[in-house]
């Protein structure tokens, strides 16, 4: 097709998704007048219910749970995929060079590092640990929960690579430990979901005991799950940065003469 | 519900339609999988300008009585799962990107008619 004939297909294909957008949206209540009745529903039930004072994370790892974990497999199955698709292929071709233009590669050719940042980047790196734990430990009293603390933990050991801490870096991402972490912190969600099962309640019903209001060990499965979840995207996306580093170091040895 | 007092609404359509286009007239495979993430965050404008409240709280109730005024949270728990969760989708399509390269010798999308099911 050609790209006068697919803008000329697009242009009225925008225009019937925008026709039809507005029509829709013009019989929405007027923003900011956000009516109900659902999420105030929650929000004042689920600090009685639940005993979180997020309601964001009571809603999450709680009264949507279910869905949370089909989100949670979809981060796992495509942590699988990557994995699958750059894993080392024995004796694989030299990968053919299109008309690259640059190399995009050279992380090596960046000799004008600061001795400043190589320092305070290292130093950054304990205290990302620890907000990273914070945060994914403490999502049932204030913003925040699993996904975003695994996110930050994730970080952590991007900072050592940063300040070229290399071989720091290499040892935390490169441990089998990660590949473990990520599947205990998937099954470890489903398993906590199975302990009502084995309670005689429904699927991911709370079992918990719930706890104090504002203590950091309450909202029972909720600090639970938020942790697995914690522990499962840090481990998925500490393995996508190592698949992909890998895959651009043995591009760069395989481009060196 | 009139134009200039609901303009997140059209926000969000404006920049799906952006992220339609991006993907309609790429030239490369990974400008094509970040039009896809334009794309996703017109979901997240529209879901978060669903929820909001004028004069309301965040609906974190740390410090907060109980029946405060507060936006929705059931929007914002929709989005967050999301954000999170696209990342890793988005490197798994940048890892098809990067073998569709090594196998093809293109990042063209056009190029890639050597594809066979």
């Amino acid at each position: 097709m050609k790209a006068g004939h697919r803008l000329v297909l697009f242009a009225a294909s925008a225009l019937g998704i925008a026709w039809v957008y507005c029509a829709g949206a013009l019989n929405m209540p007027a923003w900011g007048q956000y009516r109900g009745p659902y999420g105030d529903a929650i929000a004042h039930l689920a600090v009685y219910q639940r005993h979180a004072t997020d309601t964001v994370n009571a809603v999450t790892y709680d009264y949507r749970g279910f869905d949370t974990l089909g989100e949670e497999f979809i981060l796992f199955s495509a942590v699988t995929g990557v994995m699958l698709l750059l894993r080392p292929e024995p004796g694989r071709p030299e990968a053919k060079k299109g008309k690259s233009s640059g190399n995009p590669a050279s992380f090596r050719d960046r000799a004008t590092l600061s001795e400043t940042v190589q320092v305070f980047t290292t130093a950054i790196f304990g205290f990302s640990v620890i907000f990273g734990i914070y945060m994914a430990t403490h999502g049932q009293l204030t913003p925040g929960g699993g996904f975003q603390g695994g996110v930050i933990l994730a970080a952590a050991p991007m900072l050592l690579y940063i300040a070229e801490n290399t071989d720091a870096f290499r040892r935390i991402v490169s441990h089998p430990l990660v590949e473990f972490l990520e599947g205990t912190g998937a099954a470890g969600y489903a398993l906590i979901g199975v302990a009502g099962l084995a309670m005689g309640t429904a699927f991911l019903t709370n079992v918990i005991p719930l706890g104090t209001t504002g203590d950091v060990f309450s909202s029972g499965t909720i600090a639970a799950i938020s942790a697995c979840v914690g522990v499962e995207v840090a481990a998925g996306f500490t393995l996508v940065i190592f698949e992909y580093l890998r895959e651009i170091l043995s591009r760069e040895k395989n481009e060196e003469p | 519900m009139s134009f200039p007092a609901d303009y997140p609404y059209f926000v969000a359509a404006w920049i799906l339609l952006c992220g339609l286009y991006g993907i309609v007239r790429s030239r490369h495979l990974v400008h094509m999988v970040i039009s896809l993430t334009v794309v996703q965050s017109s979901t997240y404008v529209l879901l978060l300008a669903i929820g909001f409240r004028r004069a309301a709280y965040a609906p974190v109730f740390a410090g907060l009585p109980v029946g405060a005024r507060v936006v929705d949270p059931i929007v914002q728990a929709l989005m967050l799962t999301d954000v999170v969760v696209e990342t890793t989708v988005v490197a798994l399509l940048l890892a098809m990107v990067v073998k569709a390269h090594e196998k093809g010798g293109t990042t063209s999308p056009d190029d890639l008619r050597f594809l066979r099911g």
